[in-house]
């Protein structure tokens, strides 16, 4: 059971997320994350879909996508030469004590700091989902107020 | 040219510029204006009044199953629509051709929950090869030529488009038909690709036991002869599933039966031990692979599908060919080489002698309704049309009644539909006016869609019913009979209020039949006939068939008779119940 990143070419048109979030779930294909927005053609749009699953799942997944009429192209991207992001908004617990610990980690991590309250800040970070995990792992101890990950988008270069 | 229309008319002026000769249907508020222009043009399309949205949807979908061509059918907005759901995914599940044209509610009062509302475009998504709601009525022509070429090609499936009220009042200017589409996420691969095809002709020369196994994809895309060509050619053995009855001779020596479940042992023998199965247009489907770990375990599998998602779904396969069944099949004929019998073709014909299909008549004082379906098949001309309803008397109607063309048989084979056989008949029959059309049925199934003798009657269409009654739900109560301690639990019709609680023993103190078909029958002006002797079968058979008229025929049959040979659920296909003689 591997992790797969899926681009997906669709018509950028009312109802085909509603299409592919409903196919997976009626296939019982497990979707970890999903983005999608515009492409330089605006009536097309670009859905970068994380899959987890074996060789067959992966190869059915890739089959019934392209059987959507809405569906103009699939790519299995997993492995090839490619950069994949994504963007990280967390508020951390901090305090007079760890708030100074809290910023040195995040400028490690390039991150931005884009909120402060007495008892928080709050930051984004962008990158590679490796390097969002490790931040997030970093983080943990000191108090997750509250997260939220935009889920990957990928290109091949 | 081009002319201003609104958006009712632009709907019926594409139906029939499409070839649409008949609509089946029911109306409903939002779709007076279409019915307003049906009225005014009578008579160049014919509308089919049903008496059920789910009758009209399995009539489209009978129609279409008989004639090939796409079937139409019309519903209001929300219960229309709902009531469609399980005829649009009968045709889903069996690749029929269908437009399903739903009403919906104004385009302003969507999302609303108003009157009559559902939202059918989001509840046909996994049911329907496509579906469309109109926003724009510019956009009505394209829907349609696209909804149209989307059911009729490819792998065919039902297309639905969600209609509101106010897009069908409004106008368009310059309405003409498109008479070019271009979808481009849309485009079937036809061609087999030639390398796999070659791969396909020398797999086949390195076999010894090679069988042929077709689908329901060989009579849709017409490849019957190219199948008997090829079968012919390297004698190998051919077995058809339920889906594909009538797509090869079956009184060919080269024929072993339906596969399966049900199948018979030559043709389950045949798939178990063969070294190459060459599928045709089907599916892999479990009532037909049984245990999927055990399924042919010495075969290389070459899968001949226009569906690549078909393919390698179920069973691993060796050789995939993703193309048109008849046009794959024509390109391997000439390179493929001719092959001669051998040991195989004799162990096959072993087979065949030994193990024919067969049931008792000498355990029971009643009747057998194997038998029925014997005389149906003996007395009846031989290009009349058979559906089926679903459970035993599907079964029986598969085993018993010889097939001799593709299309000759009509059932719900994926999703099990019952009620489909009566309103598929009728379809079949507007199709077919001249020919005989008859619903094998039982006596369950056909209460699920009885309502609509009265369309066959007022319609003129002399489709006839032969009723096999046991009174009980038979396929369920012999499952419950072989595997769950003989506990006829929710099957019995004519279990009443004061029956004994747990009652697994019929017999001639059990309540009467309700209803009483034959007055049933009677109350729709249709002619009603009861036969319970073996030698009055004949008889019963001719009188409905001199009947100019719709008939219901109903035969009082074996209650406790079980559908034989059977893989038991789970089990591998060559672990095979049989009844013993």
């Amino acid at each position: 059971m591997n992790k797969h990143i899926i681009s997906v070419l669709v018509e950028n048109q009312f109802g085909v997320l509603g299409r592919i979030a409903n196919l997976f779930s009626a296939r019982a294909y497990n979707i970890q994350s999903l983005t999608v927005g515009e492409t330089e053609d605006p009536d097309i749009s670009r859905m970068t879909i994380v899959v987890v699953g074996d060789k067959d799942i992966l190869e059915q997944i890739q089959k019934q996508l392209n059987k959507l009429i809405d569906v103009i192209k699939v790519r299995d991207i997993t492995g090839m030469n490619l950069v994949d992001r994504e963007a990280l908004l967390i508020r951390i617990n901090a305090t007079s004590a760890n708030r100074a610990e809290i910023i040195q980690a995040i400028d490690i991590f390039k991150g931005n700091v884009v909120g402060i309250k007495k008892d928080s800040i709050t930051t984004e970070i962008f990158g590679d989902s490796d390097k969002i995990e490790a931040f997030i792992e970093f983080i943990r101890p000191f108090g997750i107020k509250e997260m939220v990950r935009s889920g990957r988008v990928a290109i091949v270069r | 040219m081009k002319k201003s229309m609104t958006g009712a008319e632009i709907l019926v002026d594409a139906l029939i510029k499409e070839g649409t000769k008949c609509i089946f249907g029911y109306p409903g508020g939002v779709l007076i204006p279409v019915f307003d222009v049906l009225y005014k043009r009578e008579k160049d399309i014919r509308f089919i009044l049903a008496r059920h949205e789910q009758g009209a949807a399995h009539m489209a979908d009978g129609y279409a199953r008989a004639s090939g061509d796409v079937g139409v059918c019309l519903a209001t907005s929300g219960p229309g629509a709902t009531n469609l759901i399980t005829g649009i995914a009968t045709a889903h599940m069996d690749s029929i051709p269908i437009v399903f044209i739903t009403g919906q509610v104004s385009s302003a009062l969507i999302g609303t929950d108003a009157f009559q509302e559902a939202n059918i475009v989001g509840i046909t998504q996994s049911i329907t090869k496509h579906n469309y709601l109109v926003n724009d009525i510019k956009d009505l022509p394209r829907i349609i030529t696209e909804a149209f070429h989307i059911a009729s090609t490819g792998r065919p499936g039902p297309v639905l488009i969600d209609f509101p009220v106010d897009i069908a009042k409004a106008t368009l200017e310059d309405y003409s038909y498109p008479t070019e589409i271009n979808i481009r996420g849309y485009k079937p691969s036809v061609q087999g690709h030639k390398k796999q095809i070659i791969k396909t002709a020398h797999m086949i020369a390195q076999s010894e036991r090679p069988v042929i196994f077709a689908g329901g994809g060989v009579i849709i895309s017409k490849a019957s002869k190219a199948l008997k060509d090829l079968a012919e050619k390297i004698n190998a053995p051919v077995t058809t599933t339920l889906m594909a009855l009538g797509a090869f001779p079956q009184d060919h020596e080269l024929y072993m039966g339906m596969p399966g479940m049900h199948g018979t042992k030559v043709a389950n023998y045949g798939l178990m031990e063969c070294d190459l199965i060459i599928s045709v247009g089907a599916r892999f489907d479990d009532r037909i692979t049984g245990d999927v770990s055990k399924f042919a375990p010495n075969a290389k599998i070459v899968h001949i599908d226009i569906d690549p998602a078909s393919v390698s779904k179920i069973i691993k396969v060796d050789v995939p060919v993703v193309g048109d069944a008849k046009h794959v099949l024509e390109e391997l004929l000439p390179i493929v080489d001719a092959k001669g019998k051998n040991a195989w073709n004799e162990e096959v014909a072993g087979w065949k002698r030994d193990f024919k299909l067969h049931y008792r008549t000498d355990d029971t004082d009643e009747m057998k309704p194997q038998y029925v379906v014997q005389r149906l098949c003996a007395n009846l001309p031989k290009d009349s049309i058979i559906a089926t309803e679903v459970g035993q008397n599907q079964i029986w109607a598969a085993q018993y009644y010889e097939y001799t063309f593709p299309r000759q048989l009509l059932t719900s084979g994926g999703l099990g539909t019952m009620g489909f056989g009566l309103p598929a008949a009728i379809g079949a029959q507007v199709a077919y006016p001249d020919k005989y059309v008859i619903d094998i049925a039982g006596d369950g199934s056909i209460q699920m869609n009885i309502q609509e003798l009265a369309t066959a009657f007022v319609e003129r269409l002399p489709v006839k019913v032969a009723i096999l009654n046991n009174g009980y739900l038979g396929m369920v109560r012999q499952w419950q009979d072989l595997f769950w301690d003989k506990k006829y639990s929710g099957v019995c019709l004519k279990k009443q209020k004061e029956c004994l609680e747990q009652c697994s023993t019929p017999s001639s103190a059990c309540f009467s039949y309700v209803p009483d078909f034959v007055k049933l029958a009677e109350s729709y002006n249709v002619l009603g006939l009861r036969c319970s002797e073996y030698d009055k079968v004949d008889e019963t058979i001719q009188k409905a068939m001199a009947h100019d008229g719709p008939v219901v025929m109903e035969f009082i049959v074996a209650k406790e008779e079980n559908v034989f040979p059977m893989v038991p659920p789970g089990a591998a296909i060559n672990e095979i119940l049989d009844v013993e003689l």
